[in-house]
């Protein structure tokens, strides 16, 4: 999905050429509902994940082999593990590995997309074409194929920052094709000319004058990658190549809980939930920010989703 | 649109010989490597080694390997797996057609009801029908496809015992196509359903922002149906964007197939993968590779040509 929602922002920032005002943006953004809605329930799940040493009592990682596969109760309120865990405390440190992930490699993949498409527009010609063809060579691979791949390369189970490089390094791509287009459409635009003239280097150029005004659809694009991450993330952990099934991550305890799928759902849907609660919730977000960076969604396109 | 046709088809020529150079590349950097299972037995001594990699050619330097593994490919020879022996085209053989089914039976359904629902939830802006399908289209598209695979399983398997389990045929039932479809259905939800909600939702933003044009006020003003206006005048623009869209969701097939099938033992390429893996099955590993990439590349051809097709403006530049 993260690439089909890149095309879509790229497509609907084509036209856009002038940087807009904040205010502007901000008003439009708050009459989101459900961008705010999105917003509060982020906040409060990243929340839950910071404080979860003050939530709970018990660690998310030690085994306790006495008291395994426990149904609800008061002491534990989604029951224990298969290894004696207390589920709902490995749920909430979960959210701290689901949240690095998604938002570490976000960041790694728009440093690295950014600086690879705004090369790539502005210096034109042969390298233009060059650096396009990696890209296109990149995402001719389906990306999991890949991952999976150089995980398997270290050991399949991998460290959070090993896992967070590992998933910024192949989630640039789509991110660097659409900076690519918006400074192509600035680059010959008259102030940037004009600071050409006023003798600027090409790198003044590219990340003073041009970067700013085109960053908008990079932003809208990010905040769907950031869900696309952790959804990754979670895929190769229930696959048995993500992280060490000790490390309290949602998609690891998925993978541990299919097992009791039928005697346990309370283990398999309580993460499953959180994942999709976050994804959703990112989602919103990203939705409302491409409506009110968009010039064109006054016709009330995509409004409520 | 000839000369567009050609120029599309010579770009995605290169383009599989830089997958082909990639694959070989990334597979270099395996650990171990095709004699690391000679490593630890104390009956090879080194000199028994250099003698074997001098045999096996891996004494010669990476692009004069990479030109005979080439070569061998063209040529229909893509190795032997190490895990069982067996040619490596002979296990592809029987594996991909599977994957294939599952992913065109995903695909159809996704086409044919994400942009009818889309459309729909377009021309039926604001009515609870259209709140409740795109917050419905969110929640598919949010959900992890292995959570949402063993919803499906516990429910209409497990608790409701409507239809199998996993699997591809019955092991108390002779093969049927009968069999093949009930086997079919939760698998082809599980990879559908995602796009589904994604395609609809693009075919319905894509449709609400043509509609708004004054080509459709005229139709409109003309006294056409309704009817007439969406499916004659508006459609087949509003189509163009989502072409597009569905050309770049098709890796995103590759990736649900993996877990689809891993859930549903699926007996296609995503398990065979990994399994390689799981073996350190390098010759299955880089044929998967090559075979995926150039799966998506020829997708993503049909897609352009799909455009160029509905889009007679469409020129090479």
């Amino acid at each position: 999905m993260a690439i089909t929602t890149q095309i879509a922002t790229q497509e609907a920032f084509e036209t856009l050429q002038e940087p807009r005002s904040s205010s502007h943006f901000w008003r439009r953004f708050r009459h989101h509902r459900l961008a705010m809605v999105g917003l509060g329930i982020l906040a409060i799940m990243i929340l839950i994940s910071l404080f979860a040493p003050l939530l709970t009592s018990y660690s998310p990682t030690a085994p306790n082999l006495a008291q395994t596969l426990l149904p609800p109760s008061a002491a534990h309120p989604l029951g224990t593990d298969d290894l004696g865990r207390d589920a709902l405390s490995r749920l909430m440190y979960g959210g701290r590995i689901s949240f690095l992930v998604g938002f570490g490699s976000t960041i790694i993949a728009i440093t690295i997309g950014v600086i690879w498409g705004a090369v790539s527009a502005y210096l034109g010609g042969i390298y233009d074409r060059l650096m396009m063809r990696f890209v296109d060579l990149v995402m001719s691979f389906p990306v999991i194929f890949l991952l999976l791949i150089v995980l398997n390369f270290t050991g399949s189970h991998a460290s959070v920052w090993l896992m967070v490089l590992y998933l910024g390094l192949f989630g640039w791509t789509g991110l660097s094709r659409i900076v690519r287009a918006q400074v192509l459409s600035l680059k010959n635009l008259d102030y940037v000319e004009a600071s050409r003239a006023q003798g600027a280097g090409p790198l003044r150029i590219i990340f003073r004058h041009i970067l700013p005004s085109a960053m908008a659809p990079v932003w809208v694009s990010a905040t769907f990658g950031v869900g696309s991450a952790m959804l990754a993330e979670a895929s190769l952990d229930f696959l048995g190549f993500g992280l060490q099934p000790s490390i309290p991550s949602w998609g690891n305890m998925l993978d541990a809980a299919e097992n009791y799928i039928v005697s346990h759902p309370v283990l398999i849907l309580a993460p499953g939930f959180a994942i999709t609660l976050a994804v959703v919730a990112l989602n919103f977000v990203g939705d409302a920010l491409r409506d009110a960076l968009d010039p064109r969604s006054t016709t009330g396109m995509s409004r409520i989703g | 649109m000839g000369r567009y046709i050609i120029q599309r088809v010579l770009e995605a020529i290169p383009l599989l010989f830089l997958v082909t150079v990639a694959t070989y590349f990334i597979m270099n950097l395996a650990p171990g490597g095709p004699l690391a299972i000679y490593l630890h037995n104390p009956h090879v001594t080194q000199s028994q080694l250099a003698i074997l990699a001098r045999q096996l050619g891996l004494n010669q330097p990476w692009y004069v390997r990479y030109f005979r593994w080439l070569w061998a490919l063209l040529h229909g020879n893509w190795g032997y797996s190490y895990f069982t022996g067996q040619p490596v085209i002979q296990l592809i053989g029987e594996r991909l057609p599977n994957t294939l089914i599952l992913m065109s039976a995903a695909f159809t359904v996704a086409l044919a009801l994400g942009i009818p629902l889309g459309v729909y939830s377009a021309v039926r802006q604001y009515t609870p029908f259209d709140y409740s399908f795109s917050f419905l289209s969110f929640f598919l598209w949010a959900m992890p496809s292995f959570f949402f695979g063993l919803l499906l399983q516990i429910i209409f398997a497990v608790k409701l015992g409507w239809l199998p389990v996993a699997g591809m045929y019955s092991n108390f039932a002779p093969p049927s196509i009968l069999e093949l479809l009930r086997h079919l259905i939760l698998p082809t939800l599980v990879l559908g359903l995602g796009s589904l909600a994604g395609w609809s939702r693009f075919m319905r933003s894509g449709l609400l922002e043509v509609i708004r044009q004054d080509y459709i006020r005229t139709a409109e003003a003309k006294g056409l149906s309704q009817r007439r206006v969406i499916w004659k005048h508006a459609f087949k623009n509003a189509l163009l964007p989502i072409v597009t869209i569905i050309g770049m969701d098709l890796p995103s097939f590759f990736g649900g197939a993996v877990i689809t099938e891993e859930i549903f033992s699926w007996p296609g390429m995503g398990r065979l993968f990994l399994s390689s893996l799981n073996d350190r099955d390098y010759p299955v590993q880089m044929a998967i590779l090559v075979i995926s990439a150039a799966l998506l590349i020829f997708g993503n051809l049909l897609a352009d040509l799909a455009y160029g097709f509905l889009d007679p403006r469409i020129q090479y530049r």
